[in-house]
């Protein structure tokens, strides 16, 4: 055993890894490749800079190819983002005319690599007409919406199901996400991976370093919101239940941490909200932080006492089992695939308003066992449901299952299963 | 004496219906008629392989949903007492459910209607499988390779096996019946393990405390 997977063995066993061997075996040699639209910022492309090369050490021949585009066609997709999650938002038939070519631009670009794979995986609605214009393929396309997609704004969806119908297959996080089509619908949470920069133990003068670099004292509560500038993860209701707990005496600080992601152009609008509800309050650390700032995530997570993430629509929240997996108690929005990370009372709390987010960090801070078993319970819970270990397995079992046909039954050893190979 | 036992393993992957129920009606209207046996397959017996951390005592998925989403502990109750082993086939099993959501909305004291917090959705799962070329020749073996069996592996042995066998039974003690009349009492006592209202990782413990008990007795 060499490389990543003898290191994931260290962690959570040689059994797991035997078991990944084995289901990757009839995929060797298989060419797959993963579209998005960004390779820096946000959970994709995390997912896929780990996900990729545990595919290719499994011996699949596992590609990254990104779709590109203009500010005309990111302000189109992150539109219908938000009308995914259930916004009204209107688009302009030129912009989906302008999301129509950029998709068929981007066709002609990467034609060989696509019609050449036998598995094609393309995540989200940005590259989702590639299907359509790929004429020559000869592979499963699997469409993966890591979008809480349960109520979608009927006008954009009807605009793009038909781009997504065609596919072999598609996935979800959570089944409330599916939307019926007559494709098979498979369900596969997101992970973290414990051995990368934001998860991996960090020693503690690192931790004081960056303590002392954002000006927080340690001798006072610290809670935090780690996520990009987005209405959906509320920010703005971060600092309002920061102002309502503190009122009630606890002399809290709050950081709020976020990159910036290249496919979304309302950052800067959402930063700017952001600090002026802050109005210069010096114990609000509003924070912008590089893409590879991955230490220091995992270092502000590990300072706080408590984790936030107060989304008013959440795929799956990534922070929120990065901070389990380091101990923390979560206060959840409850919405999406935050109410299957987050056991409610168990391993934190799920909330539906700025109050109810700061009667809970008064309850933590107030009972401190309690905070600390919640924290014990959120670890172990990522660490039996949410490693990268079973997103791979899972992984591999979908690709087994879609190159199988729909049977419900699939015994790798039987001659039935042709590898995909026509 | 038997064929060596060949250690297989599995993988499940879940598949959503797109079907889902939002009221106790809704549930009870869906399950008239929802025909696919996995999906039945799937709320009974596949939570075993799936994260699970609260409700234990709720097994099966019809019965958590009554709890944590309708709200309603004497269905939830009744609910959760169903022993699928007890039912030939899914069919029946599914006839099952909705007498006893039959009888509780005849009660009167509960509105069918009202909507749950969160929905009911109806999944299945497909299953592969796979050969680990791990072969067992003796029951002395087994029991030193139970524990580090995976727990996939005793949910195809123990659980799976009641659905592809003619006899229902666990592939362990099918295997053992086979394996001469000494291990008889071995093979009576794994088929005693409750398989329903234990973990797979419990189970994994039972199996192996009940070859060491009778192996050791054998060996006396």
């Amino acid at each position: 055993m060499t490389g990543m997977l003898e290191k994931y063995a260290a962690v959570e066993g040689e059994t797991i890894i035997d078991h990944l061997r084995q289901l990757a075996a009839p995929l060797k040699g298989m060419r797959m490749v993963h579209v998005n639209s960004t390779r820096a910022g946000g959970g994709v492309a995390e997912i896929l800079h780990r996900l990729i090369p545990l595919k290719q050490e499994l011996g699949i021949d596992a590609q990254w190819e990104i779709v590109t585009g203009d500010e005309r066609f990111f302000q189109c997709t992150k539109s219908m983002h938000n009308a995914l999650q259930g916004n009204r938002e209107d688009i302009d038939g030129d912009l989906l005319r302008h999301y129509e070519e950029v998709n068929q631009q981007n066709c002609k670009r990467l034609q060989n690599k696509l019609s050449d794979a036998q598995v094609v995986i393309v995540h989200d609605p940005q590259p989702a007409p590639l299907l359509q214009f790929c004429e020559q393929r000869r592979g499963k396309w699997i469409w993966r919406c890591h979008i809480d997609a349960s109520k979608p704004y009927r006008p954009v969806w009807r605009f793009l199901k038909p781009f997504v119908e065609g596919y072999d297959a598609s996935i979800y996080s959570l089944p409330d996400f599916a939307q019926p089509m007559r494709h098979p619908l498979y369900i596969i949470p997101p992970s973290i991976d414990p051995l990368s920069e934001k998860n991996l133990d960090l020693p503690d003068e690192e931790i004081r370093a960056i303590r002392s670099t954002y000006n927080i004292d340690p001798e006072r509560p610290v809670i935090c919101q780690i996520s990009r500038f987005d209405r959906f993860k509320d920010p703005v209701g971060v600092i309002a239940a920061y102002r309502l707990a503190k009122a009630f005496g606890p002399p809290l600080q709050l950081i709020l941490a976020g990159g910036a992601a290249t496919d979304d152009p309302e950052g800067e609008e959402v930063l700017a909200e952001v600090r002026a509800a802050a109005a210069g309050d010096p114990d609000i650390h509003i924070l912008l932080l590089p893409p590879d700032a991955h230490r220091t995530i995992n270092a502000l997570q590990r300072i706080s006492d408590i984790v936030l993430q107060k989304s008013l629509k959440e795929g799956f929240g990534l922070t929120v089992t990065e901070a389990m997996w380091k101990g923390k108690p979560v206060i959840g929005g409850a919405v999406g695939g935050i109410r299957l990370q987050v056991v409610d009372h168990t391993t934190g709390f799920l909330v539906s308003t700025p109050e109810g987010a700061a009667l809970r960090i008064r309850y933590m801070l107030t009972h401190r066992d309690r905070m600390a078993e919640m924290g014990r319970k959120a670890k172990a819970y990522v660490l039996e449901n949410y490693l990268l270990t079973r997103h791979l397995r899972e992984y591999l079992t979908m690709m087994v299952a879609v190159l199988s046909g729909s049977r419900d039954r699939i015994e790798l050893s039987t001659p039935n299963f042709n590898g995909g190979k026509s | 004496m038997a064929d060596p036992f060949a250690i297989t393993d599995c993988a499940l992957i879940v598949v959503a219906t797109g079907e889902k129920a939002h009221n106790l009606r809704e549930l009870h209207d869906r399950l008239q008629r929802m025909e696919d046996p996995g999906v039945m397959y799937f709320h009974f017996w596949d939570g075993l392989l799936r994260p699970n951390f609260v409700d234990p005592e709720y097994q099966n998925d019809f019965s958590a949903w009554a709890y944590r989403h309708l709200h309603d502990q004497r269905l939830a109750e009744r609910l959760s007492l169903i022993n699928p082993g007890d039912y030939r086939t899914m069919s029946a099993l599914r006839q099952r459910v909705i007498h006893i959501i039959e009888d509780r909305m005849d009660e009167g004291d509960f509105d069918p209607h009202g909507d749950a917090g969160h929905s009911f959705y109806f999944m299945r799962s497909q299953i592969v499988i796979f050969d680990t070329r791990m072969r067992v020749h003796t029951p002395e073996e087994m029991g030193a390779r139970i524990p580090r069996m995976s727990t996939s592996s005793i949910f195809y042995h123990f659980i799976d096996a009641r659905r592809r066998t003619a006899t229902r039974r666990n592939d362990f003690v099918e295997w053992l019946k086979a394996s001469g009349d000494q291990y008889g009492r071995l093979a009576d006592a794994i088929a005693m393990i409750d398989p329903y209202f234990n973990t797979l990782l419990e189970m994994r413990a039972q199996l192996a405390a009940v070859f060491e008990h009778h192996l050791g007795t054998l060996n006396q």
